[in-house]
């Protein structure tokens, strides 16, 4: 019993790192108001391009810096779209996403080698492997935490990090007042067009570095929309965790959690359909929707979005 | 005078614009506007709406880019490109839409976009310095509460303490007694004395006149984005003031024949209601106006108005109480119910509630008549009506428009404000709400505005009359009612009406107490 529940925990968190990843990322780019649909698109460039690169080079370091410049790339087109050209960021967020979703799948019959007539597919390459971390991973059941990849060990640091920068440093400030009141962070000399081109870029690279965890370790290898949808799943955790970066980390467990179960569950052979299970997510969501909705309505608190989400800004409206 | 223009020849303005022009589309907001503010004084800049004051201040603090002129701050020639560049100078403005952050507390709104704020600020640090200006300039303020949580009144405060805190010796004011009570802006114009002793100096946007004398020492006077006079406060009266602005004489006083109350139109008996966080917006309220006359609502913007007049048209429900027009109980019944019973309605915020901006002046002009014949014939359109009822009304009520097919959105908010008028009076028959019907307008639509109010009272419809202009409720009510927090404080008839007791009413004293404390003012004044 004891090894089951050590090895759901096991599975939870490492389903969960590439959402974690990829949620962070979102958040800090709707903290300053931009809405980026893109990451599915996102998510499935960093995925391929970060497995091509391991596959030719061997340098997992390289294909994360390979994948993390695909975020850059398309998060930049969307920022230029929607910042500079005021374009409607529900649409090119899309457009980023179907895009992404072509050009991945285009690359993955491109970029193998010849003898495998320049496929991705059904090949090997390294890959993140498990570290125990001596001690740590012999406690039991929590021992699974310590007993994990590269990525998963970063994503423990990026957490508090991200969550310390965004609510305790000068920066963070900024960065909201921005995605709250763009016209009052304009008047308090803060750079509305910089502050939003910086963090939907920088959001962009670590939605990629998401993908990336996706084909080099939690399944490794490259298959046709190797994302199932996580992109999609990584915008109700966006809302799940209330834009906070430190409850990042529940949301994705509980959607990892659920492939855990899943998974244990089919080979237990239980009665309740893989869909059914797959909706328990997205019934969160929006139960915590609703709590939030319930809360501020009785004035306790204000939780919801950032009031300028998805809206853009120029100084001159009136 | 002559002293002390000599005084001023010889001193450096701290601040100069020089042939600023600023055009927007299809609109010129200043055109070849010289402005000098002088150190150590107040210069208030007066103008109508639209006569380019914001504008013209929003070029000074970098927001707007003017198209031509040059400024120099304290001499030397200043290129002000951002809000960032306007601060470093030491000018900072109270904006008439605060510019605060609602979701943060007032410190992180404080300091928020400062330069040397250390990469981790420390808060505590922060709300001490808060408190110590506080404390100096006696403004009351939690520097740990949210901006949300706060009245516009603390927002203000918030709003001046930003300013002192950032070190701005170059203030900006906006309009900004427009959300206060005549005892908040008195405490206003405390603040801005003793920030002027401090050899700081303000420039006070109004177009109050009754504020000119009270604030400032100059006054500047802007007419359609030009400038009318630069004249002495002390040298100048209101009406050489409002001749200036307007460019031609005003009628301050309507003529009114005298009321004749008939029979009771609306009774409003004991309503309570509730806003979205279940707190009491309306407080055991209850009136009674007659056909015939017409009753003002004076009040803080906020204090149960809106929620008052969308209860009785339906647009919102009462906790209990009732409604009861021209004798039917009406209490939370649809909108359409209320149409039907003779209500009409000029809501608060003309273009999201008054019109639908992409259609058509002639399609928002019959809004109200399309269930009926002959505009609609057994469900389908009869265009051929709907330009007749259109074309009568653009005519009777004056509404300039390119043509009757134009999109409302492009009319001036003046010519919007006649559509709904021209549909709601076309529409009226027994009740007339009308809630700040002359805000944001010239002084001629206002004019129209309020003659179109007494008409329906002279052909003894009841009007209720929400606004926040006193001057407006004295001219044109029969008796005035003031609300605060959802409550009535009391009612006095219009011709005798004491701006002073209206205003402690509206700061929340009762009609008795209103009347004590401006008495006891005026004996204080006369001690002194």
């Amino acid at each position: 019993m004891m090894l089951l529940v050590q090895s759901i925990i096991a599975i939870t968190i490492r389903a969960g790192t590439s959402l974690v990843y990829a949620t962070i990322g979102e958040i800090y780019t709707e903290r300053t108001g931009v809405l980026n649909l893109g990451l599915e698109g996102m998510m499935l460039m960093g995925a391929v391009t970060a497995f091509a690169v391991a596959y030719h080079t061997g340098s997992l370091v390289l294909s994360l810096l390979v994948a993390m410049s695909m975020g850059l790339v398309l998060s930049a087109i969307h920022a230029f779209l929607c910042i500079t050209m005021r374009a409607n960021q529900v649409v090119s967020g899309l457009s980023i996403t179907l895009f992404g979703t072509g050009m991945a799948s285009f690359l993955g019959q491109r970029l193998g080698p010849a003898e495998n007539s320049f496929y991705l597919v059904g090949l090997t390459s390294v890959r993140f492997n498990r570290i125990a971390v001596p001690f740590l991973s012999d406690i039991p059941i929590l021992g699974a935490l310590f007993n994990q990849d590269i990525m998963t060990y970063g994503m423990y640091i990026l957490i508090p990090l991200a969550w310390f920068y965004m609510f305790k440093t000068k920066h963070g400030l900024n960065l909201r007042s921005v995605g709250e009141s763009p016209h009052t962070a304009d008047a308090m000399g803060i750079s509305v067009t910089k502050t939003r081109y910086l963090f939907t870029i920088v959001g962009g690279m670590f939605v990629s570095l998401g993908g990336a965890h996706l084909s080099l370790s939690y399944t490794p290898g490259w298959t046709e929309n190797i994302t199932g949808g996580r992109g999609w799943i990584v915008i109700a955790l966006v809302i799940f965790s209330m834009w906070n970066p430190a409850r990042a980390i529940y949301g994705a467990l509980l959607f990892g959690g659920i492939n855990a179960i899943q998974f244990r569950l089919q080979i237990a052979g239980a009665a309740i359909p893989a869909p059914v299970l797959n909706m328990f997510p997205y019934l969160a969501t929006i139960a915590v929707l609703v709590l939030v909705t319930w809360l501020e309505s009785k004035g306790k608190k204000r939780l919801g979005a950032p009031a300028a989400l998805a809206v853009s800004y120029m100084r001159e409206d009136k | 005078m002559e002293d002390t223009m000599a005084l001023q020849n010889d001193l450096t303005p701290v601040v100069e614009m020089k042939g600023i022009t600023k055009h927007f589309p299809g609109v010129t907001a200043n055109n070849q506007v010289t402005l000098k503010l002088y150190p150590g004084e107040v210069l208030a800049l007066l103008g109508e709406n639209g006569a380019g004051k914001s504008s013209l201040m929003n070029v000074l603090v970098g927001l707007y880019r003017q198209d031509e002129g040059e400024i120099l701050v304290r001499g030397t020639p200043a290129e002000i490109h951002s809000p960032k560049d306007a601060v470093q100078l030491g000018l900072g403005m109270v904006h008439q839409n605060f510019k605060l952050v609602e979701t943060m507390t007032v410190a992180e709104n404080v300091v928020l976009g400062l330069k040397h704020l250390d990469f981790i600020p420390s808060f505590s640090e922060i709300c001490r310095r808060i408190n110590t200006i506080s404390r100096q300039y006696n403004l009351q303020v939690d520097p740990r509460a949210y901006i949300w949580q706060l009245g516009v009144g603390e927002q203000q405060r918030v709003e001046i303490l930003k300013l002192i805190y950032r070190g701005a010796d170059i203030l900006i004011l906006d309009e900004p007694t427009a959300v206060l009570t005549p005892q908040e802006s008195g405490e206003l114009s405390r603040i801005i004395a003793q920030m002027i002793d401090e050899g700081k100096s303000a420039i006070f946007i109004t177009h109050k006149m009754e504020e000119i004398k009270r604030f400032s020492q100059r006054v500047q006077v802007l007419r359609k984005g030009e400038t009318a006079a630069v004249l002495e406060t002390s040298k100048t009266t209101p009406s050489e003031l409002a001749r200036l602005m307007v460019g031609r004489e005003v009628l301050f006083r309507l003529e009114k024949k005298i009321c004749c109350p008939g029979e009771p139109v609306l009774e409003v008996k004991n309503l309570c209601a509730s806003n979205e966080a279940g707190r009491p917006s309306l407080q055991d309220l209850s009136f009674i106006i007659r056909a015939g006359e017409i009753l003002g609502i004076a009040g803080v913007a906020g204090n149960g108005q809106r929620k008052l007049t969308e209860v009785i048209t339906g647009l919102d429900r009462a906790d209990s109480g009732k409604v009861v027009i021209q004798g039917k109980d009406m209490t939370n019944r649809t909108p359409l119910d209320l149409i039907q019973s003779g209500v009409s309605h000029i809501p608060p915020d003309r273009i999201s509630m008054g019109i639908v901006g992409d259609m058509s002046v002639a399609s928002n002009l019959v809004m109200k008549e399309y269930r009926s014949e002959p505009v609609v014939k057994r469900g389908i359109f009869n265009y051929k009506e709907v330009a007749k009822s259109a074309k009568e009304k653009i005519d009777a009520y004056n509404i300039s428009t390119p043509s009757q097919n134009t999109e409302a959105k492009f009319l001036s908010g003046g010519n919007i404000q006649k559509i709904i008028l021209a549909r709601e009076i076309g529409a009226c028959r027994g009740l007339l709400i009308a809630s700040y019907p002359s805000r944001g307008l010239d002084v001629g639509a206002m004019e129209a505005v309020r003659l179109q109010l007494i008409d329906q009272r002279n052909i003894g419809n009841a009007v209720l009359l929400v606004s926040e202009d006193l001057e407006e409720l004295i001219t044109v009510a029969d008796r005035i009612a003031v609300i605060y927090e959802g409550r009535i404080m009391g009612e006095v008839p219009a011709e005798k009406a004491d701006i002073k007791i209206i205003g402690h009413m509206m700061a929340g004293a009762s009609l008795k107490g209103a009347a004590q404390a401006a008495a006891e003012a005026e004996l204080g004044e006369d001690g002194i």
